[in-house]
């Protein structure tokens, strides 16, 4: 009890720079969660895509981005017939723009993707899908920007499209897109097959033998599965290495103002340890008592930061502009890792003031003033 | 070895010994023990005396493990005193310091400032309550315990000190000037507190001080200058 309160004591005789240290840990903590939550959340989002009513996905080996991947046009027929396939569906990704807004997510896909069957369709009618090639469906935040409805005319990219569906899904990426017949987007971005092939398996285990086929038939491409391919994707691990490291910059400053509040708490107490020490204090309990100090500021910090990284991706979520697009929901790892990374960062901090505070000679200390 | 014409009062065995040490500082400018031989032994009160600079406070800070010799032996109950290796269980365990300045932590309680020296050395809780109480009943603090260092007179501050070198039953008490900061009442009524504590204790105390009239109550006095001991006189 004594040993704590002589950790406490510390804190709260200086209580604006504790203050200072646990708003650095808590706002880098903030940033932290923020960050990483909003782009697994996107990255979640976009592997949802992929994954929709699907296993499996097929496309281009060694390609850095889906966008660049072609497909075959026969392969998704093909692979269809295989009997261990239940469905097997081609989508074609593209980006367009439109006036104000440059980028617009392009889904090209068949009438029999999961993506039309079972979206909520909020207008239109999924039968009339694909009967014409200038016809889209948006989704229904991109109707809402494009300010359409059934019946109108956009201007997409180079083209004009009527507008024949509009419907709703939970997927910010697919709500703010625009689907349209495989066939005229293929036409619309050059290109005469699809990026991949999304396959549903009628049994998982043959998965393995599903896998093989691939690379016997069609040595070009790769079969992934879904959480396979999540973990794999370059891009989606550039943007987790982004989010991390921006997260982790925002710590290291937090860490930094730790070991600057930690150094001086060391420097104003000299005398004080020098005391602690001539009372038999061991090298171990001095450093205990930093450590200790350094730890309490990182995890009130932490939890401090935690309350206010919740608080913004609830505040995000609820952004109409943003509605969609932030998958807010937060993931007990990432939590952890936040909380532990703070906690580190905050013994790291002391390290060095430890250090300094082992080697004080009580005899030299005494006689500080 | 022991200085020629230092007397030994009691036939105790012997607690503090120094042997031809040599102290300096700033690399040998300023030579503060220049062969200093002493020995006290088992319960005897000793009284340094000397002008400031004269090494009475290094001797002292030599027999606690807080400095080292240049030269010489220096050792506490036969065992010699090395920083590195017997440190912590002398200052835990066989001696008590107590300072001119008290060096309390003034946002502790004097219970808790007391107690520092219970908590490094894992005493348990409940043994160091009642030796606390006990030391805190022969000093007169029994009704102050709760309070703020703060909130203590001078007097009050010194005997808090010593209760808190005494705290783990240390059998050597080294006070380095414990009555230098107070006035000439409190100081005399503190340092038969500690001459009181040192006899019922059974505690060997060697102490610094200017103030020859208390020093002459000790067992033996001894005088320092020019880095020695030089008259031993028995009080």
């Amino acid at each position: 009890m004594i040993f704590l309160k002589l950790i406490v004591t510390n804190l709260r005789r200086h209580r604006i720079r504790s203050f200072i240290s646990v708003a650095g840990i808590a706002f880098s903590v903030a940033a932290m969660l923020t960050v990483v939550t909003i782009l697994q959340g996107a990255i979640g989002m976009f592997s949802n895509i992929l994954s929709s009513d699907s296993q499996i996905i097929v496309f281009e080996r060694n390609v850095s981005d889906l966008f660049f991947s072609n497909v075959p046009p026969s392969v998704s027929a093909q692979v269809a017939q295989w009997p261990m396939v239940q469905h097997a569906d081609p989508v074609l990704f593209g980006i367009v723009s439109s006036a104000d807004h440059p980028i617009i997510t392009c889904f090209g896909v068949t009438a029999e993707d999961a993506r039309i069957r079972k979206a909520t369709w909020l207008a239109g009618d999924r039968g009339s899908f694909a009967q014409h090639p200038d016809d889209v469906v948006l989704g229904a935040r991109a109707a809402e920007f494009l300010n359409a409805g059934v019946g109108s005319d956009v201007p997409i990219g180079h083209g004009v499209f009527h507008v024949i569906g509009i419907l709703k899904t939970a997927n910010g990426f697919e709500d703010g897109g625009v689907f349209m017949p495989i066939v005229a987007a293929q036409s619309f971005f050059h290109k005469d097959g699809s990026s991949v092939i999304t396959v549903k398996l009628r049994s998982k285990d043959d998965t393995a033998a599903f896998k093989q086929m691939v690379r016997e038939h069609y040595p070009s491409l790769i079969a992934l599965e879904d959480a396979e391919f999540s973990r794999s994707y370059s891009q989606f691990k550039i943007l987790k290495a982004t989010a991390w490291a921006v997260g982790g910059c925002g710590l290291l400053l937090g860490g930094l103002g730790v070991a600057n509040t930690m150094i001086m708490s060391v420097f104003t107490r000299i005398r004080e340890i020098a005391i602690l020490r001539v009372n038999g204090f061991s090298n171990t309990q001095i450093a205990a008592m930093i450590f200790g100090e350094s730890s309490i500021v990182s995890v009130f910090g932490a939890f401090v930061g935690l309350g206010i990284g919740i608080g913004i991706l609830f505040a995000l979520k609820h952004v109409p502009a943003l509605d969609g697009y932030v998958d807010a929901t937060l993931r007990p790892l990432i939590l952890l890792i936040v909380v532990v990374l703070a906690f580190l960062t905050g013994v790291a901090g002391a390290l060095y003031p430890a250090l300094y505070a082992m080697r004080i000679r009580a005899v030299e200390a005494l006689r500080f003033e | 070895m022991t200085s020629p014409g230092i007397a030994i009062k009691n036939s105790g065995a012997v607690v503090l010994r120094a042997q031809d040490v040599w102290k300096s500082y700033d690399d040998g400018a300023i030579a503060v023990l220049r062969g200093v031989d002493f020995e006290a032994r088992a319960g005897e009160t000793v009284a340094l005396c000397g002008p400031s600079g004269c090494g009475k406070s290094t001797l002292l800070h030599l027999f606690g493990g807080l400095d080292e010799p240049d030269r010489g032996h220096v050792s506490v109950n036969n065992v010699a005193v090395n920083r590195h290796r017997n440190l912590l269980r002398l200052l835990r365990h066989e001696i008590g310091f107590v300072f001119q300045l008290h060096n309390l932590i003034p946002d502790l309680t004097l219970e808790e400032n007391c107690m520092i020296p219970a908590v490094a050395a894992g005493t348990d809780k409940h043994v160091a309550r009642e030796r606390l109480h006990e030391l805190a009943e022969r000093t007169g603090l029994e009704h102050r315990l709760g309070h703020r260092i703060q909130k203590l007179s001078g007097g009050e501050r010194q005997r808090t000190a010593l209760c808190r070198a005494l705290m783990n039953r240390p059998k050597i008490l080294l006070a380095d000037e414990p009555t230098g900061s107070l006035d000439e009442k409190t100081s005399a009524t503190v340092f038969d507190l500690l001459l009181d504590v040192a006899a019922n204790e059974g505690v060997t105390l060697l102490m610094a001080t200017h103030d020859r009239g208390l020093a002459e109550r000790c067992d033996r006095l001894l005088e320092m200058h020019d880095g020695r001991i030089h008259e031993p006189r028995r009080a």
